[in-house]
């Protein structure tokens, strides 16, 4: 193993790319409160025609991980309407 | 009809102003006929880049309040035929106009231009929001440092919002030295990450801030080389095939690509 390829400093462009991927991808997948209260609503919207839903219980949020970015719901449910399983 | 395009950053002091004036001098020089306009309210410095500040009667608020006719406030220059200024308020601030008059200015100006050029302020707010209204094409200026790249960033989602499509990227102050040993990013990373067309690269260079103490656009010396880097932009703008210089950089992606395409030498 190159001992001193693997202790090496990394060049300062190198930490500035790596750190300027970690922000943008942050930057890029923010999303204003009011884009996410409408999110909210059009779900809260969708589910509600089949499924009683607890509104105060609602979550709607926005992950992020390494990479990736993933919207997560957590919607709980009072009771399923009657004719909606047909 | 002309081109409208609208020159931006985000971040302020990256060259912006340099860039309009050197640019729009080095397309006065290609014949073509244009007007820069400085839509940097308050903060006026596009006409002392061009050496223009003595000649100033009326400014953009006056034309977008009436008061004087659009032709009547251009200052022509008397070196470079066909390059017109049309100066920014100094007393005034960005809310003294509005994107709509701004729309309206510029579709009468690209009316009578081949080029109108709006040199954008720093920031996205309302001075930004003015600089864009009326332009169809956008050049983003970006120096090689994380603030820099994260702000093109900010400003290229806000444009791609807006319905711009490709906004092409301009590298300034690029410095050949601090790329080779690995303490700059180079034009390949430039492009990687902010993921838009590179339309050109302006080298560190010192004659900038001579050019700039004298009031005479760099791109009108031969001799310099960011004059030239400018020249060059000017001549893609028109849509030639302009190989980038040779900034005696490690031939990264983006270079070696250009060399095969221009087998004939990279001194364009
Ligand atoms: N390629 C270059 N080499 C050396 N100096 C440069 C270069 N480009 C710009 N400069 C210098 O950087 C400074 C800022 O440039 P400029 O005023 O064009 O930036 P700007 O983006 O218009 O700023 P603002 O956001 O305040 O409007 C000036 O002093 C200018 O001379
Ligand atoms: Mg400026």
């Amino acid at each position: 193993m190159d001992l001193q390829k693997f202790f090496r400093k990394p060049s300062s462009k190198e930490v500035a790319k790596e750190r300027l991927r970690l922000v943008l991808i942050q930057d890029r997948s923010a999303v204003s409160p009011q884009l996410m209260d409408r999110v909210r609503g059009r779900i809260l919207e969708a589910v509600s025609e089949f499924l009683e839903v607890d509104e105060q219980g609602l979550e709607v949020n926005l992950n992020h991980r390494e990479t990736r970015v993933a919207l997560v719901a957590n919607i709980p449910i009072r009771k399923v309407k009657r004719g909606a399983g047909l | 009809m002309g081109e409208v395009l609208v020159v931006t950053s985000g971040k302020g002091g990256v060259g912006k102003t340099t860039a309009v004036a050197n640019i729009g001098t080095a397309l006065a020089a290609l014949g073509k006929k244009v007007c820069l306009i400085d839509a940097d309210i308050g903060l006026r410095n596009l006409d002392v880049v061009l050496g223009l500040e003595n000649r100033i009667v009326y400014d953009l608020v006056d034309v977008v309040d009436g008061i004087c006719e659009w032709r009547k406030a251009l200052i022509r220059d008397k070196r470079f035929e066909g390059l017109h200024l049309l100066p920014a308020a100094q007393t005034k601030d960005k809310t003294a106009v509005n994107p709509a008059q701004m729309k309206a200015l510029c579709g009468e100006l690209a009316g009578d231009f081949d080029y109108v050029v709006v040199d954008c302020p720093a920031g996205i707010e309302q001075g930004f929001r003015n600089a864009i209204a009326g332009a169809n094409r956008a050049l983003i200026v970006s120096t090689p440092e994380v603030a820099a790249v994260r702000d093109a960033d900010r400003v290229v989602g806000l444009l791609e919002a807006e319905g711009f499509q490709g906004p092409k990227l301009v590298i300034n102050r690029l410095r050949p030295a601090m790329v080779r040993r690995g303490d700059m990013m180079d034009i390949d990373d430039m492009i990687e990450i902010l993921a838009i067309e590179l339309l050109g690269v302006v080298p560190e260079d010192e004659k900038i801030v001579v050019s700039t103490n004298r009031g005479e656009p760099a791109s009108a010396d031969l001799s310099c080389r960011a004059g030239q880097a400018y020249r060059n932009i000017a001549r893609r703008l028109e849509g030639e095939m302009v190989p980038l210089m040779s900034l005696d950089i490690e031939a990264g992606f983006f270079n070696r690509l250009v060399k095969r395409l221009f087998r004939n030498g990279t001194n364009g």
